[in-house]
């Protein structure tokens, strides 16, 4: 235990000293909520009886996910690994299961202050009301991510280099999160995009999100939308058995 | 007592077999290199006993344990150094050292590791703006820092000047004299001579030679002897010096000559290398 701490304190401080890292994973979302906000967040949305702002505030929610537990671990577990950081910490009395559990709980903080941060930005700037269901939220928000952070550390095994992390993982979740309907509603999309949304974690994750936060659902009201977001996680998970490696993957 | 101990030990990598059945002892208290040119198996036979890769055969113990099946206790007693520098760019030097020191039950402070490894302007600087050097010296400190009985190092100076060698060089030798067990892995043969209390040379996965420098030159038999004769260079090899000097000079003197430019020689560590290694 008092290993884990200790690296969940190393973690923290590595996160936050690699601005360009924390400004894509933590401020982005952040940032898209001002400007979005501004633009439409006192339109009201009619295909999901909601103001923007309200939409809105989810969205980032379910974007900030995935900026943070899955691109933003994915790259930063693929650029440890092949400068041969996890290969060294390997060679340390530290159990590996607290490296890895250290490296998620220290992304699961950055995620719940984000939220955070989003609510409250709602709150005083838009107008939205702090969510009723609280406990609810923070079910929906750990699960996610969980699933997430287990589909960030899956992809891991799809890089090959440091090189190219940014750009296949960037390739994967930023279309992800506008098909997934974080920034605009998917209730307009042709319908093979729909058919896309439907499939994915994403839109499902947001969902749940939207529904506890402007509806006061309680977090196990749709069962099936829980389910689309474990077994991505569950495949995640797999993936990260499988794939996840100590050893650099080049050279 | 032996700190490592190895028998037998093979390992392949698809067909290739890399390291082809070799037996080494390393006593606690020395420094032992692994020479060798680069894919000789050098660093194959280290991460088998750092517990990085399973061998195929033969046996394998370090401080008296399997790495393939050492657990943290283990891991406590033993610090690596990769091939490749492995730090943290956002991380200052100290915070580093507490960072890695923190995993060990027995850490040395943070403070003497730097003044072993020389780091001290360096201290509180982040690891991204520090030298090649000074990052290998950092890695160095990171496997001092658990207090361990033996050291992998796996080609700590590759790529320094030669000036940055010699700080290493230094380095490793304080090492030594605190009592550490040191396994070096190196392809430049000066490092062996000035560190290594034996050597072993390691050719496509085989052991070619073992013993101390000295032996190591010594056992080749062959003394080189030079001289010129009427004005071309001679180079004769021989098992006797004395008695082949003696005809020589002899002769010479006979004919009231003097043999102009006359050397006698050992080979170097370095032709002996050269011959075992087949560059």
């Amino acid at each position: 235990m008092r290993l884990f701490f200790h690296e969940v304190r190393a973690q923290q401080r590595l996160f936050w000293r690699n601005r360009e890292a924390a400004f894509f994973t933590f401020f982005l979302p952040v940032i898209f909520f001002l400007i979005f906000g501004a633009v439409y967040g006192n339109d009201y949305i009619k295909k999901e009886h909601v103001k923007g702002s309200h939409f809105l505030e989810a969205g980032m929610i379910g974007y900030g996910v995935a900026a943070t537990c899955f691109a933003g671990l994915a790259i930063s577990m693929v650029v440890r690994r092949e400068a041969g950081i996890l290969k060294r910490v390997r060679a340390t009395p530290l159990p590996p299961l607290a490296y890895v559990g250290a490296v998620l709980a220290s992304t699961f903080v950055v995620f719940l202050i984000e939220a955070a941060i989003i609510i409250l930005i709602g709150r005083f700037l838009f107008s939205v009301g702090v969510p009723n269901r609280l406990l609810s939220l923070l079910a929906v928000l750990v699960l996610g991510a969980v699933c997430f952070a287990a589909m960030g550390l899956g992809i891991t095994g799809l890089v090959r280099s440091s090189e190219g992390s940014s750009a296949v993982i960037n390739a994967v979740y930023l279309p992800m999160a506008i098909i997934s309907g974080t920034f605009f509603t998917p209730k307009n999309y042709p319908g093979f995009l729909k058919a896309i949304a439907n499939v994915l974690p994403l839109t499902h994750f947001t969902k749940l999100t939207r529904d506890v936060m402007l509806h006061d659902a309680h977090f196990w009201a749709d069962g099936s939308a829980i389910a689309v977001v474990a077994l991505w996680g569950a495949i995640g998970l797999v993936g990260a058995i499988r794939g996840f490696t100590w050893q650099p993957r080049s050279a | 007592m032996s700190a490592v101990r190895v028998r037998g030990l093979r390992k392949r990598y698809g067909t290739h077999e890399a390291v082809r059945g070799i037996d080494f002892d390393i006593r606690a208290g020395e420094v032992f290199g692994l020479l060798g040119p680069n894919g000789a198996g050098k660093t194959t036979t280290v991460e088998i006993l750092e517990g990085y890769r399973d061998r195929d055969g033969g046996e394998v113990e370090v401080l008296g344990e399997d790495p393939q099946r050492a657990g943290g206790p283990w891991r406590e007693r033993v610090g690596v150094v990769l091939q490749s520098s492995s730090l943290y760019p956002l991380l200052t030097v100290r915070e580093s050292l507490r960072l890695f020191g923190g995993y060990y039950a027995r850490p040395r402070d943070a403070a003497e590791v730097i003044e072993i490894v020389g780091l001290g302007e360096k201290a509180d600087d982040y690891v991204r703006t520090l030298s090649g050097g000074q990052k290998r010296r950092l890695d160095l400190g990171l496997a001092l820092v658990g207090n361990p009985e033996l050291i992998f190092l796996d080609e700590p100076t590759t790529g320094f000047d030669p000036g940055a060698r010699r700080t290493a060089w230094e380095t490793i030798r304080n090492l030594r004299s605190l009592g550490t067990t040191i396994l070096l892995t190196t392809h430049y043969l000066d490092e062996a001579e000035q560190l290594a209390d034996r050597v072993a040379v390691l050719r496509d996965g085989e052991i070619v030679r073992e013993g101390s420098p000295a032996e190591l030159t010594g056992g080749s038999g062959e003394t080189e002897i030079r001289y010129r004769l009427n004005g071309d260079d001679v180079v004769e090899r021989t098992a006797d010096p004395t008695l082949r000097l003696n005809e020589l000079t002899g002769a010479a003197l006979a004919r009231g000559e003097r043999l102009e430019g006359l050397e006698v020689r050992r080979p170097t560590l370095e032709e002996i290398y050269l011959e075992l290694t087949g560059e």
